[in-house]
């Protein structure tokens, strides 16, 4: 709520910045309830999961994530963080799954270059071996890195879901090269990306019904999860310098009202 | 206003080093002793509020300094491993990038009550220009310290203000290109404003030590606007009296301070910059930190030639003159009345001031040719109209004020206007 407050206030103000990143013609982004908004919000660890499955299975076949290494999904507020493991690099699970990637290696002793499983201290590989294989392999668009793309724009987690969920049929006046797609959150209408979710289009290791709404809340707030990694820490730790900074400024305030209590003022 | 010491070394250690560095009694005398007025309000802690967020930044930075890759192809991925990889690295970059807006509210609050109070006048005019000296001196950190993340803001907000030097006829270019040592904005112009970024912090200090000297010659200004006649009834020692007082303001302020580092860490940002720097493709906003709003939309205001100087340059200077000002204020109020208390006419035009200010920054966060809400007119427009009350309160407003209004009887001392004895 408070930072709700806040945010209106600053958006008000014209001080986030924000807010003329979401000026144009496009819709502005639906709200949606996150489990991790608010102060005391967490990662909803499920979802997380699912959404990395997510990520797996249908975007990392254009999105790098560049700033991510298989050792974060287990590390202290990631999805496979397990009791036991404080070391994620120890960690089977995020083993299990780096083990599950060849990537590259070298040079040996022989001056080669060779091809091993990950490790957990691996970063998660990138479909493209450059920008412009990227773009000749996507119609000369380029799919954005993925670490902070929540972040990276105005509306964040809500303009993503927002975004993934939004294609419908361009209407008559849309101008679409082809390869574009009608979306009527983006910026200007066209996108290149493909409407990336389907029913079905993967099948949930928990059993989960992979609905198109599900995947999407799912892989944004794996998303959200991979551009602010310490966000449980952070609101932890807040909760906890608040409270000493009101203590110690009401024994403050006692200790004025003391000092200043004879002198006229 | 320090009068004679009454600094009396106790042991045997203080004795020998007071006769050889007496450091203890500048600092006893300084900020123990210090006859202080009695009737300061909270307007007054934002000093000790800047001091305190002077070192946080100093602190912060220093460690950050020691994670940081000043390299265009490494520097955006250091400030993202900052945040990931080092132990409290998100809690220190997150304290370093609020910690620059909370240090810019607390000196525009401490020197609107400096423009309200008349901090300025007479003996103090030297106390006022060290300040605008740390001002100017902060505008340049923080631009340059906005450079270093790397993100699409920080390169096209460094090309932004960097080709205002352009602008300046015959020696612009070759200026530009001198700070940015090269044909753009690039590796050379990175490493240099991470130089400047590290060495400002401490010329700001070292002019905040030479700032707190020249307060400490006429002491204090206070609400009344009179200066202390007799310290044992108009004045207080400085401890415990204000350190118990700036201490509980400093602690309320490092509470909202902590709302914004741990519950909304981005929310002074852009989200531009969590996109790396690159040359080729303009964000379609280029905004600055909202700290440098006003003097942005001034820039984007003179959108008209002015004889020879073209708009562009008008804007500059018109930019660079909206700080300029500030170092002449002290001769341009012709009032001998410091507290607006007791200035009736001129303190509805303070409030007209700050609410222009204010509004120029509004100005600077919103697309000049969109309309205004409510009003209809462009934005440009409502930003022309304040920049000219900007200016005229200076040089118009001030010196007629001070010549034909009439001031309120003000109270004989310190004391009385404490004790409501109004009449002198």
């Amino acid at each position: 709520m408070m930072t709700r407050i806040f945010a209106a206030a600053a958006l008000a103000l014209g001080l986030s910045a924000g807010a003329s990143a979401l000026e144009g013609d496009a819709h502005a982004p639906e709200k949606h309830e996150w489990e991790h908004n608010g102060p005391f919000g967490t990662y909803d660890d499920h979802a997380v999961q699912r959404g990395f499955q997510i990520y797996q299975e249908v975007c990392a076949s254009c999105h790098s994530m560049d700033l991510m290494r298989f050792r974060n999904l287990g590390q202290r507020g990631g999805p496979f963080e397990a009791e036991g493991f404080p070391n994620p690099n120890d960690n089977p699970v995020v083993m299990q799954i780096a083990a599950s990637y060849q990537v590259q290696d070298g040079p040996n002793d022989d001056g080669d270059m060779f091809m091993r499983p990950g490790l957990p201290s691996d970063a998660f590989p990138a479909p493209f071996e450059n920008e412009q294989q990227a773009r000749v392999s996507n119609g000369g668009a380029y799919p954005p890195d993925l670490s902070l793309i929540v972040k990276a724009r105005g509306g964040g987690a809500d303009y993503i879901r927002s975004l993934l969920l939004g294609y419908e049929e361009a209407p008559e006046d849309a101008h679409l090269s082809p390869g574009q797609y009608y979306n009527a959150y983006f910026e200007g209408g066209a996108i290149a990306m493909a409407p990336p979710l389907a029913e079905g289009i993967v099948s949930y290791a928990d059993g989960t019904e992979a609905t198109v709404e599900q995947m999407a809340e799912d892989v944004v707030t794996f998303l959200t999860w991979a551009g602010d990694p310490h966000m449980e820490a952070r609101k932890q730790m807040g909760i906890m310098v608040l409270m000493y900074l009101f203590i110690f400024a009401i024994l403050v305030y006692l200790a004025y009202r003391q000092i200043w209590a004879n002198v006229k003022h | 206003m320090s009068g004679p010491s009454t600094y009396k070394p106790s042991t045997g250690i203080e004795k020998w080093l007071d006769s050889r560095l007496p450091i203890i009694r500048l600092g006893y005398d300084s900020f123990v002793d210090f006859p202080t007025p009695r009737n300061l309000n909270y307007w007054w802690t934002f000093g000790g509020i800047l001091a305190v967020f002077l070192m946080i930044q100093i602190i912060s930075g220093i460690v950050l300094a020691m994670h940081y890759v000043a390299h265009e192809d490494y520097a955006f991925d250091s400030v993202q491993r900052i945040t990931r990889d080092v132990p409290f690295g998100w809690l220190i970059q997150s304290m370093h990038a609020n910690g620059a807006s909370f240090f810019f509210v607390a000196v525009y609050l401490h020197m609107f009550r400096g423009l309200y109070y008349g901090s300025y006048k007479a003996p103090r005019e030297i106390l006022w220009i060290l300040g605008v000296v740390i001002y100017l001196l902060m505008m340049a950190t923080a631009f340059m310290g906005y450079v270093l993340p790397w993100g699409q803001m920080s390169y096209w907000g460094a090309m932004v203000i960097t080709n205002l030097i352009g602008a300046l006829p015959f020696v612009g270019d070759a200026i530009r290109e001198w700070l940015w040592g090269g044909f753009s904005v690039g590796q050379a112009t990175l490493n240099r404003f991470f130089s400047l970024h590290y060495l400002l912090p401490f010329v700001i200090a070292g002019v905040v030590g030479l700032h707190i000297w020249a307060l400490h010659v006429p002491g204090n200004g206070n609400p009344a606007g009179l200066e202390i006649k007799d310290p044992k009834k108009d004045a207080l020692p400085f401890h415990p009296y204000y350190t118990v007082k700036d201490g509980f303001a400093i602690i309320v302020y490092l509470m909202v301070f902590a709302t914004f580092v741990f519950y909304m860490p981005g929310v002074l940002g852009h989200a531009d910059n969590y996109i790396e720097a690159d040359p080729l493709v303009t964000p379609a906003h280029i905004v600055p930190e909202w700290y440098f709003l006003p003097f942005y939309a001034i820039l984007r205001a003179v959108t008209f030639d002015i004889g020879p100087i073209d708009a562009k340059l008008g804007g500059v200077l018109a930019m660079f003159g909206a700080i300029a000002i500030l170092f002449v204020l002290p001769w341009l109020d012709t009032s001998k009345v410091r507290s607006m208390r007791y200035r009736p006419l001129t303190r509805w035009f303070f409030i007209f001031f700050v609410i222009a200010a204010l509004g120029l920054g509004w100005c600077g966060a919103k697309n000049p040719d969109d309309p205004v809400p409510l009003l209809g007119f462009k934005f440009v427009y409502l930003a022309q109209f304040l920049t000219l009350y900007y200016f005229a309160y200076f040089v118009v407003i001030l010196p007629v004020l001070g010549i034909i209004e009439k001031p309120k009887d003000r109270p004989a001392s310190i004391e009385a206007s404490v004790l409501g004895n109004d009449k002198s």
